[in-house]
């Protein structure tokens, strides 16, 4: 191949009514086997920038460029028309959510073969052929029979697989991906890396846009990093994630969490510069951070599972065991971290350790008293200790209520009603989770994800707990929030000697977080021990897998 | 704490009316006015014979004419405002209230109530709505009261499947598991949370059966099972035009206009209420 299979100077997206220009004077080239990742936070304009390249913008987008070419021929003046006849031949695209990607009413096979079926004069059985090549080139096990099946059949790596292929059908010299990985887990996502991997060595052009760099660390050759719209620094991996230019990846850099040690801020601010060059540094200003950090072996058990067991009906009528024989303790002013990937009962375990759903067998204890067995009524009163924090913080909030009733509701709780006397506490919950008093009168809709996510701590503190069951609290959170959000349950737990039960799919944030760490599969705890043991030296395999498969930053 | 503050959003904006629903505020202030002081739109007796100046097409003196008897239809038309008004909220309201009691039971008592109540339902549902009315009022004669309450019962059946749907969804919500974690009892889970998510989109709903409502009111005084003539009632007074309705349209005319703008004013009022609470 002669040309570049990408070469962008100045690129300029505007959209109609919005003050800012969402890309404002991108450049950027691949060349042919080379892997280009595009990182940012969201609203940095990454995905915008992704999609243009494609001619896919939006109606109401106006794309400009000095140079915007793809495999040598100008794309700026082409009509809708000239971009269909180039999408999947000259450009792939792999969009982050495979489920909504696919169409779930048709086979993959046929999804697979539609865009063959457009732009060759391959037969009937030629491209029924060459899509069982597709797949077996992207590693879906038996693809003869995965062809017939639909979108709801298959997995979600699966199905990330099979719109890979659909993408590389026509053997584009250039493949964009938007977020391949994001909603994977961290095994699969490992092994969607590996296959870009082999097929970036093929000789295809790849652009990854990701917000996580650790991800991007394994499989691109050069970063470039997006803030507000432009690029404000590139360089090879090695060279961007090492010696971060920017303030703006430095910030990002810092906020990955794996490796980290626990107690260090994963967030920089401007205000303590000392901590932009020693990611080690103790936090540095913080009346906190004299108290004890970690909790010495001896301190009282506060929480205790025993032999817990769940399982659910399935529509057939079996049963499903969702949470087998699973044990632990928590000791007063800890982190219990648990891990494991999606359906490995982490949930179920969450709602069983708050009582919301009933066990089939096994005890959870909390302050030493029955709190599983009990019924709702003789648990209430010790309700007050245990406090929740959801992963989907808007849909735990009722959508009537602004932040001020919702936080009053929560100080009140179930017997008080003195309006003005909860007033300061609720002043001071907002003081506690870094949220200015102006919230108060908004609805948690209007704010941003890391917002809500303060209210939804916030109201876990009001009934000042001993406990927090934490589930999933930072995941649907870009990554530099998310660190914002540890470091600011690391510094409420210190303060207030709050003992937390961490469950993650993302093992980086639980071994920053952790003291125990709890690794599940199918329903069962397979390994349990000290944070530095478990990810130092883990004893069973599914265990040092999952390590394997954590993206880190080299 | 060394977190910088976060940037907060500015309030929201409120959302420009659009023609359409600038339009039907207008109608429903008309219609508000003409049912509560009908003798100020049209000073005239809607129930004043003339005789002598019947069949008149429509003029300045009669400006949508008047009928065989010689009544101005414009008088008439807004003294059945009151009327028709009054039969679609009641019907509403019957039908609303219904269903919340249907649908309660149904979402709430368990699963025995809830089998009971959908058989039920469903077998009400199995009755085109229009039949279900005639065969109450075949029960317990014609008039317009009993075909405000067969119209109410008629769209009862569409409000508790609604609202047992809302009420399930609502409570398996994650906010409730919340109240639930913070301690508060069952009973105030109800009342703060449950209900109030299940019953504010009714009003919405409400809104958009008035005009419905006001429909099938007319439909069943057209077939003689409502209002009887000559009150001043808008399907009465369509039927009354029928026979004449090659010679004297304007008599079947207005009355039918009447309906359709209210019907059409209480739907786009609706709508556009649901909009706004849904992203206010």
């Amino acid at each position: 191949m002669s040309a570049l299979p990408l070469v962008v100077r100045n690129l300029r997206v505007a959209f109609d009514g919005t003050p800012i220009d969402p890309v404002r004077g991108v450049s950027l080239q691949v060349a042919a086997g080379e892997c280009l990742a595009i990182v940012g936070e969201s609203g940095s304009g990454k995905s915008v920038t992704a999609r243009s390249l494609l001619g896919l913008a939006g109606s109401g987008a106006r794309v400009s460029a000095d140079t915007l070419s793809l495999a040598g021929e100008s794309v700026l003046d082409f009509s809708d028309a000239q971009w269909r006849a180039r999408r999947g031949k000259t450009v792939g695209l792999v969009l982050q959510d495979a489920l909504v990607s696919l169409d779930p009413l048709r086979p993959i096979g046929r999804e697979i073969a539609d865009s063959l079926r457009l732009h060759t004069t391959l037969g009937a059985a030629a491209r029924a052929r060459r899509v069982i090549e597709l797949l077996d080139a992207v590693g879906l096990p038996d693809p003869h029979l995965r062809v017939h099946q639909r979108s709801g059949e298959l997995s979600g790596g699966e199905r990330q697989r099979a719109l890979i292929a659909a993408a590389i059908a026509l053997d584009p010299p250039l493949l964009i991906a938007d977020e391949p990985t994001t909603a994977l887990d961290v095994t699969v996502q490992a092994q969607i890396l590996d296959l870009f991997e082999t097929i970036t060595r093929a000789g295809t052009a790849l652009v990854l846009i990701s917000h996580d760099l650790a991800v991007v660390a394994r499989v691109a050759d050069r970063v470039a990093v997006m803030s507000g719209g432009v690029i404000v620094e590139t360089g090879t991996v090695t060279e961007v994630l090492q010696q971060p230019q920017h303030a703006d990846t430095r910030r990002m850099v810092a906020a990955v969490p794996a490796d980290k040690p626990r107690g260090t801020r994963l967030s920089l601010t401007l205000r303590d510069p000392a901590t932009l060059h020693d990611p080690a540094a103790p936090p540095a200003s913080n009346d906190a951070a004299d108290l004890p950090a970690d909790p010495d072996a001896g301190a009282p058990v506060v929480l205790t599972a025993t032999g817990l067991v769940k399982s659910f009906r399935r529509p057939d009528g079996s049963r499903q065991v969702a949470v087998n024989d699973v044990s632990f303790d928590l000791r007063r002013g800890s982190t219990l971290g648990i891990v494991g990937e999606s359906g490995s009962g982490k949930t179920t375990t969450a709602r069983l350790l708050l009582a919301l759903t009933r066990a089939d067998r096994g005890e959870v204890r909390i302050l030493g008293q029955a709190w599983s067995e009990q019924t709702e009524r003789a648990r209430r009163p010790l309700r007050a200790s245990v406090g929740a924090i959801f992963q989907d913080a808007l849909g735990s909030f009722d959508p009537r209520l602004n932040v001020a009733e919702i936080l009053r509701a929560a100080v009140a709780g179930p017997n008080g009603s003195h309006r003005h006397a909860h007033t300061e506490r609720v002043r001071e919950l907002l003081n506690d989770v870094g949220l200015s008093v102006t919230v108060t009168q908004q609805r948690p809709r209007e704010l941003s994800g890391g917002q809500r996510q303060r209210v939804g701590i916030a109201r876990a503190l009001a009934s000042r707990p001993e406990i927090l069951i934490c589930d999933e609290p930072v995941s649907s959170l870009d990554v530099s929030v998310q660190a914002q959000v540890l470091d600011l349950l690391d510094d409420l737990q210190r303060r207030h000697r709050l003992s937390l039960v961490f469950i993650s799919h993302d093992l980086g944030v639980v071994q920053h977080v952790s003291d125990t760490v709890a690794v599940m599969q199918y329903g069962r705890v397979v390994e349990i021990g000290a944070a530095e043991q478990i990810f130092g030296a883990p004893a069973q395999p599914y265990t040092r897998r999952l390590l394997a498969s954590v993206p880190r930053l080299l | 704490m060394t977190l910088v503050p976060l940037p907060t959003r500015p309030t929201r904006r409120r959302r420009r009316l659009t023609v359409p629903e600038a339009t039907a505020l207008l109608l429903a202030v008309f219609f508000l006015l003409a049912a509560v002081a009908p003798h100020w739109v049209a000073p005239g007796d809607p129930l004043a014979i003339d005789p002598l100046s019947a069949f008149q097409p429509s003029s300045w003196a009669h400006p949508f004419g008047t009928d065989e008897s010689g009544r101005d239809i414009f008088t008439r038309v807004v003294h059945g405002t009151g009327t028709s008004l009054v039969i679609g909220l009641a019907a509403t309201a019957i039908g609303l209230g219904l269903g919340i009691v249907l649908g309660t039971l149904a979402g709430m008592l368990g699963p025995v109530v809830d089998f009971a109540v959908n058989r039920v339902v469903e077998v009400l549902f199995a009755f085109p709505g229009l039949l279900l009315a005639l065969v109450f009022i075949l029960i317990f004669g014609p008039g317009v009261v009993t075909s405000t309450i067969a119209v109410g019962l008629s769209t009862a059946p569409g409000y508790a499947r609604i609202i047992r749907a809302q009420l399930i969804s609502v409570r398996r919500s994650a906010f409730v598991e919340a109240a639930t974690v913070l301690g508060l009892r069952r009973t105030q889970i109800l009342t703060r949370h449950i209900l109030p998510n299940t019953l504010a989109p009714l009003f919405v709903l409400g809104t958009l059966g008035i005009g419905q409502a006001i429909v099938w009111a007319a439909t069943l005084s057209y077939l003689g099972l409502g209002a009887e003539p000559p009150t001043a009632e808008w399907g009465a007074m369509l039927s009354a035009g029928r026979t004449y309705i090659t010679s004297a349209w304007w008599m079947s005319f207005f009355p039918g206009l009447f309906i359709v703008l209210t019907a059409v004013t209480a739907t786009v009022l609706g709508r556009a209420l649901d909009r706004r609470l849904r992203h206010a």
